[in-house]
């Protein structure tokens, strides 16, 4: 089974906020969400790097662990997923996660920040694949129609990739052997290695959320 | 002529300067360049928090990484439980096991059926909207806070969010009433609550619990406990309300950092105030005979006056509110 991941290549990465706009189309994602953005390191001295930022479904995601109401679960690929149904908007995801990728809808209203939006690795939702409600609620599916997320499949320098989590290593690596230089793959030590407690929340493990 | 040749020549040297600049600003291969697959460093080593640039209007996304998270996770699943636990259970079992030993505090000489005023309408208006307030919110509070590990294996997740919803709408709401009962008790109660010198002998005694005979040390309206609970509501209350509100307006004051601060703060206090308060609501009700009285009818045993304010009810007689024939007058306490 595939673990699916996000890898960003900030020596390719050219700030063209490509992904940022595909995301918003494809999964008609209201103004002022940002499930993916664009971050430019160092900008305008040496070493200025760019990095495409979503949710990066780590192994063991802190937005699950505080979430007072258990909504978050992982699907077998990997991807951190979350029910709308049961989220309430406390916004504790938001506090934990590492990257910065929880959104809502409202900034505020008295507490209410409506319910919380993230990146689904283009996966959707515990809702029935490419059902009304899930694309309401979640987005485009595309992973079950047997494509990868738009924002890495239209990445015209492939800085952005998504998609096994091996494969993409070995493409990372590759690369950097023949150009000779490479800055690392942003936010995998956060994501998948430093904090990773085990098979806690791992891939494959029954969410509890959304049943 | 020369001010057409001066930008050329300007372009000139910089384009032949290019390559050197390149070479200075980005990386390029060089001896310590990777040979093999194997050499590629995939990870970075993590240093700390990394922002930037962004150009989306949403500033507050420029933050890469944010590892404080962590820490605040570490605060939210652990030692929030622990502490907000054992100041609750022990409180509650150590009043238990008080109650065991000392059993509920009698009037000496029992009650004497004369009443006097304590406290009036208005006081008790502001006592009980903070006081309800207060409980509703440290209930609604401990379900966010403990309800995912005792109540969904019980309810079940569709159930627990409809509870989880309605206890952070109560909990944001309920904070209106409680500031205002708070501002309404220092505003009433703050003349009597300043310390004095006979506070010392009440705390040195710890207000005659431990004597034998009954013995109480004597107090004005307030005695030094009361005085304790009075600033530590006051404060405590003010504390939390001002982290509440902070952290009801994401972002209008402070960032991430902030509010991971502001709930850890929030929760502490929180936790204080609800070991304080289980300790108040027990001396007022089971705790200690004709205690309540002062708060639910307004009027109490002349005894219980005598026995617990000696120095105030000798005050009421004075002022003629109480009378050595114990018949109630028919005005207001204050």
């Amino acid at each position: 089974m595939a673990r699916m991941k996000f890898l960003c290549d900030a020596e390719r990465c050219i700030e063209c906020n490509a992904c940022v706009t595909a995301c918003k189309n494809e999964h008609d994602i209201p103004w002022g969400i940002n499930r993916r953005r664009v971050i430019t390191l160092k900008d305008g001295v040496p070493g200025e790097r760019s990095i495409s930022m979503a949710c990066m479904h780590c192994n063991d995601p802190p937005c699950a662990a505080v979430c007072p109401v258990d909504c978050f679960y992982q699907t077998a690929d990997g991807v951190v997923l979350h029910s709308k149904d049961l989220c309430i908007g406390c916004g504790y995801c938001f506090y934990a996660c590492p990257f910065g990728a929880p959104q809502y809808p409202q900034a505020t209203n008295f507490g209410g920040r409506g319910k919380m939006d993230k990146c689904t690795f283009c996966a959707g939702g515990p809702e029935p694949d490419n059902s009304l409600e899930e694309y309401q609620k979640y987005g485009a599916n595309r992973l079950a129609e047997g494509k990868l997320p738009l924002c890495a499949e239209m990445c015209s320098t492939r800085a952005l990739m998504a998609g096994d989590g091996d494969v993409l290593a070995d493409i990372y690596k590759e690369r950097v052997v023949r150009r000779g230089y490479g800055s690392g793959a942003w936010g995998w030590t956060t994501a998948y290695r430093e904090n990773d407690r085990g098979n806690a929340f791992g891939p494959g493990r029954e969410g509890t959320g959304g049943s | 002529m020369t001010k057409l040749l001066r930008p050329l020549l300007v372009l000139f040297v910089l384009l032949l300067a290019a390559p050197a600049v390149q070479a200075q600003f980005y990386q390029t291969p060089g001896p310590t360049s990777p040979t093999s697959k194997d050499e590629v460093q995939l990870y970075q080593t993590p240093d700390g928090k990394l922002s930037g640039r962004i150009s989306i209007p949403d500033a507050k996304l420029g933050v890469l990484v944010q590892p404080e998270g962590r820490e605040w996770r570490e605060f939210r699943m652990v030692w929030l439980k622990i502490i907000a636990g054992a100041l609750i259970l022990g409180p509650i079992a150590a009043l238990g096991l008080f109650y065991l030993i000392r059993g509920t505090i009698r009037i000496q000489g029992g009650r004497s059926g004369r009443q006097v005023p304590r406290f009036g309408g208005m006081d008790r208006f502001a006592h009980w909207t903070t006081a309800v307030s207060f409980l509703l919110m440290a209930l609604t509070g401990l379900i966010l806070t403990f309800g995912r590990m005792l109540l969904i294996p019980l309810i079940g997740h569709p159930n627990f969010t409809m509870l989880a919803e309605a206890s952070k709408y109560m909990h944001n709401f309920f904070s209106v009433p409680f500031v205002l009962g708070l501002l309404m008790i220092f505003v009433l109660w703050v003349r009597d609550n300043i310390p004095e010198k006979a506070d010392l002998v009440w705390l040195k005694t710890l207000g005659g619990v431990l004597s034998k005979s009954g013995e109480h040390p004597e107090a004005g309206r307030f005695n030094a406990g009361q005085k304790g609970v009075f600033w530590a509501v006051v404060f405590g209350g003010f504390a939390l309300s001002l982290t509440g509100f902070l952290l009801m307006m994401p972002f209008a004051v402070t960032g991430i950092g902030g509010m991971q601060i502001l709930h850890v703060a929030h929760g502490v206090v929180a936790a204080l105030m609800i070991a304080l308060i289980i300790g108040h609501i027990y001396i007022g009700t089971i705790g200690m005979e004709g205690a309540f009285d002062a708060m639910g009818s307004g009027v109490v045993d002349e005894n219980w006056a005598k026995d617990h304010h000696r120095r105030w009810y000798e005050e009421q007689l004075r002022n003629g509110q109480a009378d050595p024939d114990g018949r109630l007058r028919h005005h207001a306490a204050e």
